[in-house]
């Protein structure tokens, strides 16, 4: 069977643009929450209250270990009957992905927070903030700002994982062309097609985040 | 006044009816813009020490990485023992050198460097073996046999069996110097070879180097800031500065009466410091 | 309360699956871990043509994503004439996915041994292939071991996407039995906790292996 421009052209683009969307509304979504989440769980491993930051570390160590499938449809099939809610593949996915990678988040959060220099800390008690106060003024503007290029490629990394939600049931680009390839009996170019968007949405994603490097490097540190 | 003669004035070393085993002719050496070397030449004879001295960023190091292949230079040649380094006679003219040839030539090289550049993997021993195989193709007796002599001779045999992580800077300089002594070149770079040691440590490896001059018939170029021990093992003082050989003579007529302005404001700067002298 | 019998259903099907996921683990990892070498030093190859190619390929790899490769080889390949066996698919599309990820750990980890260290090789005289095996690859193997540690918990999750073009892994296994079993929860638990333990121990083996490597040395 050879390639079909037409079939590729007219049908498989258009029908993988319509759903382009959701692809990239499961990708911010989940990166929001593992944003989120990640600095809780980096915080909470920090603590110092021993019932707080073991049972953190736990956690994060269990769902760093797994796959995210399996996370996936954990959440998908048995979050309804553990809370009663049966949830969207859309919600389901967000929340599988988002905390699967809110795990890699808190690594990236524990690397930046420990490049603060001891200095910074010694001189927020010397100036006698609140612990809070501490956090939002002192410490993070300092620990973010040199990890947001790793936040960036882990917001790749989330994006092509984004076609496990195929699995329970969300029509992202890759579940949009096994759709199109059971109707037509063509896998070929609609398969081919969502491997070329995700390669071009990656590359040009790594060279903005290679830029951005480049500009926070040239600022200073 | 003849060219043979000429030569023989610059240095304390008996020169007479030898050839150079080294020469350098008209070397430049650019990076990008920045020409670090401007056409030397320099000549040094078989068995001669000769002292590199000069402000940091005068192309001290730049002249021994050339000899050592480590830099390409820009223009020149460099002979090593009658045979071009850089290039080869193909059909009576000169071509630039593979990687081939360069092994060839190498071999007479011997290098050791500021920071010591020991390999943390292996046992000082191992450093000390690994290239007699695998680069002479010594029997791995004979190997332990050159390199344990040559530890003994550095004082670090008792430490054979240790990785260089666990040394002082000057113990590994001083492992270094045997690593590079066991391949036995016939010329020996030393760049800077106590500028990185704590100071206490910085007498025992020049001792060592004393010792290594005093002894063998290895020529040798020392590039260093410390002005007693370039007197005081030196056949011949080149002063370095913007990439062109100032003054040069033997130690006891360069220190006590230099010519240029720039050595005498050079030596001047090192009294001061209280380094050396 | 935890319905015993159907732990005792599920555990014999569990086993079936395991046996695959670490096969697949293990003859991927493997062929990953001889692929990220070729690639690494592919990439830093003296001779261009090479390095641009293998440089595209490893950029397509991790540019297109497993599960999209997956079904590719799997769905799109054999209307091209060429049907693998889907075993050998997954074989294939993790080791290509991984292989490419484990180049890169190898060309920056030879990367990062200092220059120093090359230049001693030179000034010792030895040939190109002898200072990358007794100088830098040691040295560059114990900077990528951590990687390699991670990548290989990487691949460990990735071997359950092969459930989906239905090799029979653990994955695989626990999805059908849903069906005719039930009981969500406890199932997924169970498929949970089996990789939460191979994960563990591959962390521990790679622990292992770090400290090994670093005998001797401070
Ligand atoms: N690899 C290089 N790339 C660019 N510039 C270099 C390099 N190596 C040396 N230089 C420049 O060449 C000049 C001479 O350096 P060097 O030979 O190390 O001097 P010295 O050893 O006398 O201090 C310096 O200005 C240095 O910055
Ligand atoms: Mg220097």
């Amino acid at each position: 069977m050879a390639w079909d421009w037409n079939f590729t052209l007219n049908e498989v683009v258009p029908e993988l643009l319509n759903v382009i969307h959701v692809t990239i509304m499961a990708t911010l979504g989940a990166f929001a929450l593992a944003v989120v989440l990640g600095l809780v769980l980096a915080l909470g491993c920090r603590s110092n209250k021993k019932w707080i930051s073991w049972p953190t570390r736990g956690v994060v160590e269990f769902i760093r270990l797994t796959p995210p499938l399996v996370q996936l449809f954990f959440i998908f099939f048995v979050f309804p009957h553990l809370f009663g809610l049966t949830l969207k593949p859309m919600v389901a996915g967000i929340l599988g992905l988002g905390i699967h990678y809110s795990t890699y988040l808190s690594e990236v959060y524990r690397a930046g927070i420990e490049s603060v220099p001891k200095g910074q800390w010694e001189a927020a008690i010397a100036l006698n903030f609140s612990p809070l106060q501490k956090w939002k003024s002192v410490i993070l503007p300092q620990a973010i700002r040199p990890i947001i290029p790793v936040m960036g490629n882990y917001l790749i990394v989330l994006f092509k994982e984004t076609p496990l939600l195929a699995a329970i049931g969300l029509m992202e680009l890759l579940g949009q062309a096994k759709s199109i390839g059971s109707v037509t009996f063509r896998y070929l170019e609609p398969i081919t097609m969502v491997g070329i968007i995700f390669l071009i949405l990656s590359y040009t994603a790594s060279l903005l985040v290679k830029r951005l490097e480049w500009k926070l490097d040239l600022n200073g540190k | 006044m003849t060219e043979a003669t000429e030569a023989q004035d610059l240095t304390a070393f008996d020169i007479d009816g030898k050839e150079p085993i080294i020469k350098y002719r008209n070397v430049s050496k650019s990076f990008g813009d920045n020409e670090v070397l401007k056409g030397i030449d320099f000549d040094l004879y078989p068995g001669e020490r000769v002292a590199i001295i000069g402000p940091s960023g005068s192309g001290k190091t730049t002249l021994a990485r050339l000899l050592m292949t480590l830099e390409t230079p820009s223009e020149g040649t460099i002979e090593v023992d009658g045979r071009h380094l850089w290039h080869k006679e193909v059909n009576g003219k000169l071509v630039p050198a593979d990687e081939k040839h360069l092994h060839k030539i190498r071999g007479d090289i011997g290098m050791v460097f500021q920071h010591f550049n020991l390999f943390p993997h292996m046992s000082i021993l191992r450093n000390c073996i690994e290239a007699p195989i695998k680069v002479l193709g010594l029997s791995k007796k004979e190997a332990v046999e050159r390199a344990k002599k040559m530890l003994d001779k550095v004082g670090m045999l008792e430490k054979a069996d240790d990785y260089p992580a666990s040394l002082s800077g000057g113990q590994q300089q001083r492992v270094a110097i045997a690593r590079a002594l066991v391949m036995r070149p016939k010329v020996m770079l030393f760049d800077e070879p106590t500028s990185a040691l704590d100071p206490e440590t910085v007498g025992e490896v020049l001792n060592v180097i004393k010792d290594i001059a005093k002894q063998g018939d290895m020529s040798m170029m020392l590039i260093t800031h410390e002005m007693s021990f370039a007197r005081d093992v030196a056949d011949r003082v080149c002063f370095f500065d913007e990439g062109r050989i100032q003054e040069q003579g033997p130690p006891s007529k360069l220190f006590a009466h230099p010519e240029t302005e720039r050595l005498r404001d050079f030596l001047k700067s090192f009294h001061m410091n209280g380094n050396g002298e | 309360m935890i319905p015993i019998d159907v732990v005792s259903q599920v555990l014999p099907l569990l086993q079936e699956g395991f046996i695959v996921t670490i096969q697949l683990v293990i003859i991927a990892g493997i062929l990953s871990f001889v692929m990220s070498f070729v690639g690494g030093l592919a990439r830093l190859s003296r001779f261009a043509p090479l390095r641009w190619v293998s440089g595209f390929l490893i950029e397509f790899f991790r540019g297109t994503s497993l599960l999209v490769q997956l079904f590719w080889f799997y769905y799109a390949l054999p209307l091209l004439g060429v049907t693998l066996p889907t075993g050998l698919v997954g074989i294939v599309a993790l080791t290509l996915n991984y292989g490419s990820y484990g180049s890169e750990i190898v060309r920056s980890s030879i990367l990062a041994v200092p220059k120093g260290q090359a230049e001693a090789g030179i000034a010792l005289n030895m040939t190109r292939f002898q200072r990358m095996k007794s100088i830098i690859l040691p040295q560059a193997f114990r900077i990528m071991l951590p990687s390699f540690g991670n990548l290989m918990i990487e691949l460990l999750k990735g071997t359950a996407l092969v459930s989906l073009i239905t090799i029979q892994d653990m994955t695989f296994y626990i999805t059908q039995a849903r069906n005719t079993i039930g009981h969500d929860t406890l199932l997924f638990s169970m498929l949970l906790v089996a990789y939460f333990i191979i994960g563990y121990v591959i962390t521990l083996v790679f622990r292992w292996l770090e400290r090994k490597f670093s005998a001797g040395r401070v």
